[in-house]
């Protein structure tokens, strides 16, 4: 109890300090036991100029920036990308079939209904880290995605 | 160059065109998805179950079958192509019972079949995945035109695979590539075609 209140304090601290990015609908997928890997999602919105530059995850033993692409012959091409430009007042999508956050190296089975912890680096223009902390819900793995 | 032979070939050519254009207003098949009668891949597969039960197609007659490859550590198309055939089979009502979904692991090295199991069953328990070892799998993929190859990603890999699902119809033939794109409906509408 006492440390998940130390937590949320640590939480809302960070969001305060870091409040000129908003993250909204974010989620990421569950999965079943020995699959090392999950995609999260979320739309984000600077209100200055702000590259998404990185995360990491307490359950991860790497996080990375990954970006789906079609190429010829509807084959899917996946890879990393050293960051996600975030323009004043647009908002990004990081959703199936673009961006997504790679958890790699889970530690765990992440649980469908629970939560993920994930922290965002944020680069500002004058090329200051931000690093902002959010709890995605975990979707399960049929989740419908509209 | 004599000047005189262009309108012969400009009409030659026109006449091409015209033919080509002729040949896009046929009544082929009312499918949205693409029409993969007349391939010349069949799609043949001889592959392990999760109980390790050696499958083909012959195993699955009298019912429509879509087949996706992909991988486990997949984290955006392969959920989202077996996500959109739950979708599907729900949207088949009743037909949907005749709908057989399979899962093909491109990735035996690190999809054992319990975690393929687990991972089909996670987006409806009626789903079958299927693996065979690196040679077969290659085989497998190429009856498909299937193309995939690994690509390291941080300390581990992931994948690059083509993402087209396949539909056979009851008597086991090869007949539609659903794109991934291609809304859950509008694969629906496809199978029930193969049904009738």
């Amino acid at each position: 109890m006492r440390s998940s209140l130390i937590a949320l304090a640590a939480l809302l601290s960070a969001a305060a300090a870091c409040a000129e990015v908003s993250v909204q609908d974010a989620w990421v997928r569950a999965t079943v036991p020995g699959q090392k890997t999950s995609g999260a999602f979320m739309q984000l919105t600077s209100t200055t100029d702000a590259t998404l530059v990185g995360a990491r995850s307490p359950a991860a033993g790497v996080v990375e920036i990954h970006e789906m692409a079609m190429g010829e012959n509807m084959t899917m091409k996946m890879r990393a990308v050293p960051g996600i430009e975030l323009p004043a007042g647009k908002a990004v999508a990081l959703k199936p079939g673009g961006y997504h956050i790679m958890q790699l190296d889970l530690k765990d089975t992440v649980q469908a209904g629970g939560k993920l912890r994930l922290t965002l680096l944020v680069k500002d223009r004058k090329g200051e880290l931000d690093a902002i902390d959010v709890e995605l819900p975990v979707k399960p793995l049929n989740a419908k995605l509209h | 160059m004599n000047p005189l032979t262009h309108p012969t070939r400009r009409s030659l050519l026109l006449g091409g065109l015209a033919l080509l254009a002729g040949c896009d207003h046929q009544p082929r098949a009312s499918f949205k998805g693409v029409d993969l009668s007349d391939a010349t891949y069949k799609g043949e597969f001889r592959l392990k179950d999760a109980h390790g039960r050696e499958r083909t197609i012959d195993d699955y007659r009298g019912r429509v079958v879509l087949l996706h490859f992909g991988f486990t550590q997949c984290p955006d198309a392969c959920p989202t192509a077996l996500a959109r055939a739950a979708q599907v089979r729900q949207m088949m009502g009743k037909d949907g019972q005749l709908l057989q979904v399979l899962f093909v692991t491109l990735d035996p090295e690190r999809d054992t079949p319990q975690m393929l199991r687990d991972y089909t069953a996670a987006f409806d328990p009626s789903f079958i995945a299927l693996s065979g070892d690196a040679k077969t799998t290659k085989q497998t993929a190429d009856n498909f035109k299937v193309f995939f190859r690994k690509v390291p990603t941080g300390s581990s890999y992931t994948m690059d695979h083509s993402l087209l699902s396949y539909a056979f119809d009851p008597n086991g033939l090869l007949r539609v590539g659903m794109r991934h794109n291609m809304p859950a409906e509008d694969c629906a509408h496809d199978l029930r075609q193969l049904l009738i």
